[in-house]
């Protein structure tokens, strides 16, 4: 029972909840009928094609998604943990040693990240393109230009340039918060520069690296714009989806290609949240 | 001190590799800019330096330059209108620790966690058969909307968590302050830090959209990333780089304004 004295904090504090709702209320409208409401639609138009629903499966029953998403897969894995291992090296190294220019070092680190895959990819073609800088060397070198960008490999760079940076920050900002006096207690106890690592250095860094590492993952895993500028005829799921949708109009395929697509790249984010206990949706 | 000036072989070793990623990162990036101002790349920077590039891609694509800027001044516009409040909702609804909040947050970062080519097929088979919409910038902001907003709300909601404003405002409030007065004359005063650094994101991101845009745009629309990608597919290297460079230009000033508030303020935001 609750009795007029106390009844009236609670109503005010209703009411004071209830312009929250006022406050919440033009960006959840704009969110729920531009993304919400669109993305279940698309959720249907994925299951309306000849085979229904069925349309779902097909990423592991015809051979062509399947190779297509296989090789997305294994390409992300490889760029996440590439970039996890560099990054740990140059980003403990960076935090822990004070070496001059510093700051410019940081800043040439942290400048592709606001570059778009687009760029990204063009900056994989500087380098190994046909008239890129290895290819240059290379034919000086041994008379024979090397040249990869529009290969897999190629594909593998681009990935690993807009990967890094990000990483490596997150690899820094973690570093900072290790504690000296535990490696050097391992030290003076007699482990090696290795044991350090691997029992002291790495666990301390395991909750930044899986929650970086995922949206590496993530972010290769989606990435359109360095495929596309690479135009490799290796079929990342991105490309599949984007010719299904223009070149044969298979809009219900390409909807639900891209379902699959994102409900991968949401579960690994989501995932690694709740190993990390760390916000690992923040890019 | 002494181990700073006695290094091992695996110091050496580190800082070698290092230099060689910065390298990786940094290289292509200055190949790319003499590209966009040599007159010849592949005979070299002997053939001279020129303007020339960075003319015609002036004449070609300065429309996509004022479009992405046009469409990244309304994102912010619209990103700050409908995110700060959102991200004062999120800060007060019971306490700031109800699990409404969360999910909220939640849902908002699924248009970064979803690739953007699934948030752009969605938009396109949603509102595709409106046709004059679907022709528009305003579809493609739209796009770049639901992309940047959790970049506004973060930092926002961040700083809203950490400073003191829940007693600023009852202050305000007991001195007769209305609800009105409290948020504009309390709140945004107080969160203009974490606005700022939201808005050079969401600036910065808008630019360079690229994944959603490509799918969004039509002829009539083309965005600064949808030209560049238009230039490397069909252009000579030297005017996809000279374009780049204009890419270049208007990003930087964007990146050394967010360091720069990122080290001013005390705030801990996350960008």
């Amino acid at each position: 029972m609750t009795g007029p004295i106390s009844s009236r904090p609670v109503q005010r504090r209703r009411a004071s909840q209830q312009h929250l709702w006022l406050c919440a209320a033009p960006a959840m409208t704009l969110f729920a009928a531009f993304w919400l409401l669109p993305m279940l639609r698309l959720v249907g138009v994925g299951a309306s094609g000849p085979t229904g629903a069925m349309a779902y499966l097909a990423v592991l029953t015809n051979h062509h998604y399947l190779w297509s998403l296989v090789s997305t897969l294994l390409l992300s894995a490889a760029v996440t943990a590439v970039t996890l291992a560099i990054s740990v090296v140059v980003g403990v190294f960076l935090q822990r040693h004070r070496i001059p220019g510093k700051a410019l070092l940081m800043a040439m680190l942290t400048f592709p990240l606001a570059f778009p895959g687009v760029v990204v990819g063009f900056m994989v073609i500087m380098l190994a393109g046909r008239q890129g800088l290895i290819g240059a060397l290379t034919d000086k070198l041994f008379g024979e230009s090397l040249v990869f960008a529009y290969s897999f490999t190629g594909l593998f760079l681009g990935y690993l340039y807009f990967s890094i940076p990000r990483v490596i920050l997150t690899v820094i900002a973690a570093a900072e918060k290790l504690d000296p006096a535990l490696e050097e207690a391992a030290r003076s106890l007699g482990a090696s520069p290795w044991r350090v690592l691997a029992d002291v250095v790495l666990p301390a860094l395991t909750p930044a690296l899986i929650s970086s590492g995922a949206i590496c993952f993530a972010t290769s895993v989606g990435a359109f714009g360095t495929a596309f500028t690479l135009a490799t005829n290796i079929d990342v799921l991105p490309m599949s989806i984007y010719n299904e949708f223009t070149s044969y109009a298979n809009f219900s395929m390409a909807a639900a290609l891209s379902i699959v697509l994102g409900l991968i790249t949401w579960l690994v984010l989501a995932l690694a949240r709740s190993w990390s206990g760390n916000n690992g949706a923040a890019a | 001190m002494k181990r700073t000036l006695q290094h091992g072989v695996r110091f050496y070793l580190q800082l070698a590799f290092t230099l060689l990623i910065c390298a990786f990162l940094i290289v292509p990036v200055i190949l790319s800019i003499l590209a966009g101002l040599t007159d010849n790349f592949f005979i070299g920077l002997s053939s001279g330096l020129t303007l020339r590039w960075v003319y015609q891609v002036w004449d070609d694509y300065q429309l996509t330059i004022w479009r992405s800027i046009v469409i990244a001044l309304a994102c912010l516009a619209v990103t700050a209108i409908v995110g700060v409040p959102l991200a004062y909702m999120l800060a007060r609804y019971r306490g700031g620790n109800s699990r409404l909040a969360r999910i909220i947050e939640e849902l908002l970062m699924m248009p970064v966690a979803v690739p953007g080519l699934a948030t752009a097929l969605a938009l396109i088979m949603a509102y595709g058969q409106y046709r004059s919409f679907r022709g528009s910038l305003l579809f493609i902001l739209v796009g770049h909307v639901l992309f940047t907003l959790p970049f506004m709300v973060r930092p926002v909601l961040a700083v809203m968590q950490s400073s003191q404003l829940a007693v600023l405002e009852e202050a305000a409030a007991s001195l007769g302050a209305t609800r009105w007065q409290r948020f504009f004359g309390v709140v945004i005063p107080n969160v203009t830090s974490g606005i700022l650094a939201g808005a050079l994101m969401v600036v910065t991101l808008s630019i360079g959209e690229f994944n959603i845009t490509w799918m969004l745009h039509t002829p009539l629309t083309m965005t600064l990333p949808v030209g560049l990608a238009d230039s490397y597919a069909s252009l000579r290297l030297e005017v996809g780089s000279a374009y780049t460079l204009i890419f270049l230009l208007m990003i930087i000033p964007l990146l050394i304004a967010m360091q720069w508030v990122a080290n001013t303020t005390q705030a801990k935001v996350r960008l």
